[in-house]
């Protein structure tokens, strides 16, 4: 399978990276070189196959359910671009 | 007096342990060293006041007689571990200046045992890159040179050769502890990343199995592959340090609850009657002669010591390479959703929020992460998800079975080569085809895929007089098995020391 140009702009939107028009056919090409060199992977017969979950056999941990931290409202938002009185300060998104 | 930089991780232990030098002593002869290194690139981030603050202290330690199984060991960490009040970028501009307010829990046991940080390592953005070309702070060299080749040394005349790469992701690890900047480093692998840039740097890399260390703040790339391990310079020192690195950590619930055994116990242990696989696989057409040559090497090495060699079939082999190249890219894409110009990091205005985010994204990514987001964005889009995602989940499977396959049958690990090849030149490869740097992870790659342990040991040099590794695979936990056959191969092939400390 590979990708043509409005497939890679719709995907770009999807992982929302702004891609100039003029970037776009080159990264249309590194897309397809990964693309066909992934595709070997038909030639193997899954028929029956689990897919893999887990690479080590684990039961999923579980522990109490209670409050283990908090209250650190300060440092979670310390590295913030813009924050104020300890909320993260986005552009307006309701209108 | 002996050049501190020059000693082992253990030689190091030993010698503070008899009072031959101070644990500041040997801090300040790798601050120096590090300042005079900046050609190599290797650390984004030297941090010698805070080394010199925890060297006092571990000397106050060793002077009672106290301390731990690594007080006033000078290390190196790569810029992918989260260390508390200290800058960490995974070497991505989309970080910035992000100072976490935590610890990952494997930097955080190596200070509990007494470890000095010197600073933080290059790497390859987000750990993505086999050559540590994809770094915003930009490439590491590798200290070795081609043989003949002068580029970097100081003076005039015509320059012979080029500056090589040290391999990826952990290339400013590999290079840090080949040049002497560091008694050992931290490093994480999720395709090779460890073994890769060890091979090419003559050091020993070890990844362990997957859920022996904890991932917990260790910057994600792609979660159900990536692994902590360390680099040194001889198996003993990764022993040493995997013990401190490892062990259980209630908050990643993918952490192994196992005892972590003393590795180093198992360093210098008979490997007599233990059973070698050689994957018939893994003896691709076009192989340079040289690694041939370097693998039967390994073989007669293992042999010598009372090892049985058995020729095995690892039949999916070929097919991990692509796999790796959905399911990384996937869960990357995934795990680098949260880099949105909110909570962290940089952020470009915009019209509006999607606007913001894109804008950001656009700007923060390099070019590598961003081609492996839209891999991973689009395996994982609507209608493409059974063909791409699910099949790669499904070959999986069948890799991991290979190998339960081959141990079951008996075999106590397998031994590969690292590498298809030794260091090349920056700028050299992948260029006009991702694809072609890809192809340098072939034999690593497998072990990631099926979570199991792998190390990486210099083992020769090529044509060229730069290092090659071998890479022995073991089963699931059994990291002291491959202490014990590691040091065989070290033991036959000697060290492999940068000749000339050309940088400064």
């Amino acid at each position: 399978m590979s990708v043509d140009l409005a497939t890679v702009k719709r995907v770009a939107h999807l992982a929302r990276i702004a891609v100039p028009e003029a970037d776009l056919p080159k990264l249309q090409g590194e897309l397809n070189a990964i693309l066909g060199f992934v595709e070997q992977l038909n030639e193997v017969d899954v028929t029956g196959i689990e897919p893999m979950t887990s690479v080590t056999p684990m039961a999923m941990k579980q522990r109490e359910d209670v409050v283990t931290d908090g209250e650190i409202a300060d440092r979670i938002v310390a590295n913030a671009p813009a924050s104020e009185d300890n909320y993260f300060m986005v552009p307006k998104v309701i209108e | 007096m002996t050049d501190l930089t020059s000693l082992t991780l253990t030689e190091a232990r030993d010698g503070l342990k008899a009072k031959t030098f101070s644990a500041t002593e040997i801090a300040t002869a790798h601050i120096a060293a590090v300042e005079k290194a900046r050609a190599l690139n290797a650390y984004v981030l030297e941090t010698p006041e805070h080394a010199l603050k925890q060297a006092a202290a571990s000397d106050a330690k060793l002077a009672k007689g106290e301390g731990g199984p690594l007080e006033g060991l000078p290390l190196g960490i790569k810029d992918l571990f989260a260390t508390q009040g200290i800058r960490t970028t995974a070497c991505s501009k989309i970080l910035g200046n992000f100072v976490p307010p935590y610890e990952s829990t494997v930097s955080g046991q190596l200070w509990r045992d007494g470890a000095v940080m010197l600073g933080k390592l290059n790497n390859d953005e987000f750990a993505m890159g086999s050559s540590n070309e994809t770094s915003a702070f930009g490439n590491v060299v590798n200290p070795w040179r081609r043989k003949g080749s002068n580029v970097g040394a100081a003076g005039t005349g015509s320059v012979e050769g080029n500056h090589l790469v040290p391999g990826g992701s952990s290339g400013g690890s590999a290079s840090a502890v080949a040049a002497g900047l560091c008694l050992a480093a931290t490093a994480t692998d999720t395709g090779g990343s460890i073994r890769q840039p060890a091979a090419f740097t003559g050091t020993v890399g070890i990844k362990p199995t997957y859920g022996r260390c904890s991932r917990w703040g260790i910057v994600a790339f792609a979660s159900s592959l990536d692994q902590a391990g360390p680099i040194g310079k001889t198996v003993r020192d990764c022993a040493v340090m995997l013990r401190s690195m490892a062990g259980h950590d209630p908050k990643d619930t993918t952490s192994a609850n196992l005892p972590v055994p003393d590795y180093e116990k198992a360093v210098g242990r008979s490997v007599k009657g233990m059973k070698i696989g050689i994957p018939r696989e893994y003896r691709l057409d076009g192989m340079s002669p040289e690694i041939e040559a370097l693998w039967q090497q390994g073989i007669a090495w293992l042999k010598a010591a009372g090892a049985e060699i058995i020729d095995i079939s690892l039949p999916h082999t070929k097919y991990a390479l692509p796999a790796y190249y959905i399911v990384a890219p996937a869960e990357a894409s995934s795990n680098l959703a949260r880099y949105d110009g909110v909570r962290y990091g940089l952020r470009h205005q915009g019209r509006d929020i999607v606007e913001m985010y894109e804008k950001t994204r656009a700007d923060g990514f390099g070019a590598e992460v961003k081609r492996r987001i839209m891999i991973g964005t689009y395996v994982l889009s609507a209608g493409y998800y059974d063909a791409y995602y699910l099949r790669a989940q499904k070959v999986r499977t069948l890799i991991k079975r290979d190998f339960d396959e081959a141990y079951a049958a008996g075999i106590d690990a397998v031994l590969t080569p690292a590498t298809p090849s030794a260091a090349f030149g920056i700028g050299e490869k992948g260029s006009a085809d991702p694809v072609e740097m890809y192809l340098n992870d072939i034999f690593t790659v497998t072990v990631n895929m099926a979570g199991l342990p792998g190390i990486a040991v210099p083992a020769g040099l090529d044509s060229q007089g730069l290092p090659l590794g071998l890479q022995l695979v073991g089963r699931p936990f059994d990291e002291e098995t491959l202490f014990s056959l590691g040091q065989v191969i070290e033991d036959a092939a000697g060290r492999f020391k940068v000749g000339e400390r050309w940088w400064g």
